[in-house]
């Protein structure tokens, strides 16, 4: 089972290098994804049952995680091959190879029970995004992909020198060789902790440079601004929720040692920092994938925010995964639509766009309702909580400074946005011919990405709760 | 035998002075170059007990950081005919004088972190935090992607010292990390640099300058 999880799409990454048709090579991604998607559905139904792997397993919090990226890969793939179609121009063989290679190596992140091949899963996926991150092929995108490769590469091996320091930790202690993460969490006496303390710090900012907490963030707003929106959402939705999983696997480790206060005030720390450094950049914020960038790096903060406060505060960080994932989704995929429309991201070029693209200027609006955590959207509930947690934990300035960044990026997201719906479009047909319209495939898949984000919302359905609960224990270090 | 490994140890700290502290790229990688061999004589000298993984590691580490990626750089600058570093981002000596902060400050902590006893000699882990601070400098402070390509390799190296101590333990882990790490980030960065070069015709990232924040 869990090695279909990651051999379909790795099988349809072949198919798709080899097929030779240009025009059909797309199709290959619905296909795969579908079986992807299916997979993860039976592998979570099947979860109390399933044999119980040793380096690869499913469990409650790495079901989460590759549910939010299964599906939200799904959606990509859906919407894909209309985008493909009007990029006839370039080449797209090496595009949709790595797109499947890339579903693949997360779906090893999360099931990955090792500390050392957790690592080489994250190693993969980052340098499979690179290709993705390339596709416009024009001086912009190479320098953004230069930049994520370099700042990534450094981050990864950050994370190397802490999984060592980790290691090293062990077996100071021990001189057990064993890296499952069964084994270390089995034996919280058997760290020493000057060198837990320091391998947490680099894999915090490891794992945290490829989440992209700020201010290891830099890389972020630049590959997500050159990328395509699909490569946009599945790095904003998909490699940051398995990089945050990657960083949760760790930090029960470490807090299993004995260190879990020095840890979640790190979390804490990191996740303020990139609240403050998103609200500042986001406030007159012109470029909208930027825009959707550094409300990216909110999201990151919130995730990490609320573990660190713990409490009520993991709960709701697990539920963020699947809004802030899905969300990204819709904003990501809705603004590739305006970009279209519009030929243009900048909101000086971009305005009007219920007048030019309706159906996707309304999306792109609920879209930011939901990031911006205004209910009936998922994040309202799942920032409740981690506001609850700080205020409940007795972290009162965390609290009050939270609730004053949310605010500020609400306002500066609003003037950005609205920026771009409202209003009469600026230039004339003459200057930017509409090639696009608004059609079912280029719309439909955002349409029920936003709905599963609503649902979230109004009201979780039981076995979505059973399963968020399993999660949550487990981060909360029940056995 | 301790005092052979410290040598060398004190070695390949200086390569890392070398790298920072030089404008010309050739001599900064041979810098790297030095440096991958003196890496690749550590296994043979010390961690003899890990058998025949000593001898690979050691192979492994001369082929591809002692030959092989130095080798690549200096075909990369042959071709776009660059030579110098003229205008960093931090001067020269500034930046060797944060390295020998960053390296005494190394030492400091490497002396408060405990070790197992067999490994004695702490200038292990002072030589890998080295290591890694050189390398960031580079990255930070260089435009030419070249060096900044050094500097993910000292990165690595510094990397590499540290997971000498585990080779025993964990010979696996530490392999596979050290020289996938290595090569698969080498191997793309090559394929990007080559992108780099035929698209601005030169090898300065100060042309990769049109993203930032108004």
């Amino acid at each position: 089972m869990y090695i279909a999880l990651i051999g379909v799409p790795l099988l349809g990454a072949l198919i798709a290098f080899a097929f030779p048709s240009q025009a059909h090579r797309p199709k290959v991604l619905p296909i795969t994804a579908a079986l992807h998607f299916l997979l993860t559905l039976l592998a979570i139904a099947d979860l109390d049952h399933a044999a119980k792997g040793v380096y690869l397993e499913l469990d409650g919090f790495g079901s989460v995680v590759l549910a939010v990226i299964s599906s939200l890969f799904f959606v990509c793939a859906l919407y894909a091959p209309v985008y493909l179609a009007q990029r006839e121009d370039r080449p797209n063989r090496a595009f949709v190879a790595c797109l499947l290679l890339f579903l693949s190596m997360n779906t090893a992140v999360v099931l990955a029970q090792h500390l050392g091949l957790l690592w080489v899963a994250v190693e993969a996926t980052t340098l499979a995004a690179a290709p993705l991150i390339y596709f416009n092929r024009n001086a912009r995108s190479i320098e953004a992909t230069w930049k994520y490769l370099v700042i990534g590469s450094v981050g990864i091996a950050l994370a190397l020198l802490g999984s060592l320091f980790l290691a090293y930790s062990v077996f100071m202690e021990r001189r057990e060789t064993s890296l499952l993460f069964d084994v270390l969490l089995a034996n919280p006496d058997g760290f020493s902790p000057p060198w837990l303390r320091a391998a947490f710090v680099f894999l915090v900012v490891g794992y945290g440079t490829k989440m992209g907490l700020a201010p290891m963030h830099t890389w972020k707003p630049d590959a997500y601004g050159e990328a395509p929106g699909i490569v946009g959402a599945l790095l904003a939705g998909g490699t940051a929720s398995s990089a945050f999983l990657a960083l949760m696997r760790v930090y029960r480790v470490v807090d299993a040692g004995g260190q879990g206060p020095f840890a979640r005030s790190v979390l804490v720390f990191l996740g303020m920092a990139s609240l403050a450094v998103a609200a500042v950049f986001l406030v007159r914020q012109r470029d909208l994938k930027r825009m959707l960038a550094y409300s990216s790096v909110e999201h990151m903060g919130l995730l990490v925010l609320g573990i660190g406060l713990g409490g009520v505060g993991t709960y709701g960080s697990i539920l963020h995964i699947a809004n802030s994932g899905l969300t990204k989704g819709v904003l990501f995929l809705s603004a590739a639509n305006l970009n279209r429309a519009f030929g243009s991201r900048n909101v000086q070029t971009v305005r009007g766009a219920f007048r030019r693209a309706p159906v996707s200027a309304a999306l792109f609006l609920a879209g930011f309702f939901s990031a911006t955590g205004s209910p009936p959207f998922g994040p309202f509930v799942s920032e409740l909580a981690i506001v609850r947690a700080a205020f409940g934990g007795g972290h009162l300035v965390v609290g009050a400074l939270l609730l004053a960044l949310l605010a500020i990026t609400f306002m500066g997201m609003a003037t950005t946005v609205l920026a771009a719906v409202q209003g009469e479009p600026a230039t004339s047909p003459v200057d930017a011919p509409q090639t696009y319209r608004d059609t079912f495939f280029s719309t439909a898949p955002i349409m029920a990405c936003l709905l599963v984000v609503l649902m979230l919302g109004l009201a979780i359905p039981e076995p979505v709760a059973a399963v968020l609960a399993r999660a949550t224990a487990q981060i909360e270090g029940a056995p | 035998m301790t005092s052979s490994v410290d040598l060398l140890l004190v070695l390949v700290v200086l390569t890392n002075f070398l790298a920072v502290g030089t404008s010309r790229l050739r001599v900064c990688i041979r810098a790297s170059a030095m440096q991958g061999m003196m890496l690749a004589m550590l296994p043979l000298l010390a961690h003899r007990e890990a058998g025949w993984r000593a001898f690979v590691l050691a192979g492994g580490t001369a082929l591809l950081k002692g030959w092989l990626i130095p080798r690549l750089l200096m075909d990369a600058i042959r071709e776009v005919r660059i030579g110098r570093e003229v205008t960093p981002f931090l001067g020269f000596v500034p930046s060797l004088v944060i390295c020998a902060i960053g390296t005494a400050l190394a030492l400091v902590f490497s002396d408060r972190m405990p070790l197992a006893p067999e490994h004695v000699s702490s200038l292990y882990v002072s030589t890998a935090l080295s290591g890694l601070l050189s390398g960031f400098i580079i990255l930070v402070a260089r435009r030419k992607a070249i060096m900044q390509v050094v500097g993910y390799v000292l990165v690595e190296n510094g990397i590499f010292v540290f997971g000498l101590l585990l080779i025993e333990a964990m010979p696996f882990m530490v392999e596979v990390g050290v020289l996938l790490d290595l090569f698969a980030g080498i191997f793309i960065m090559g394929i990007v640099l080559n992108h780099i070069r035929n698209e601005f015709e030169s090898l300065d990232t100060a042309h990769l300058a049109d993203l930032k924040e108004d």
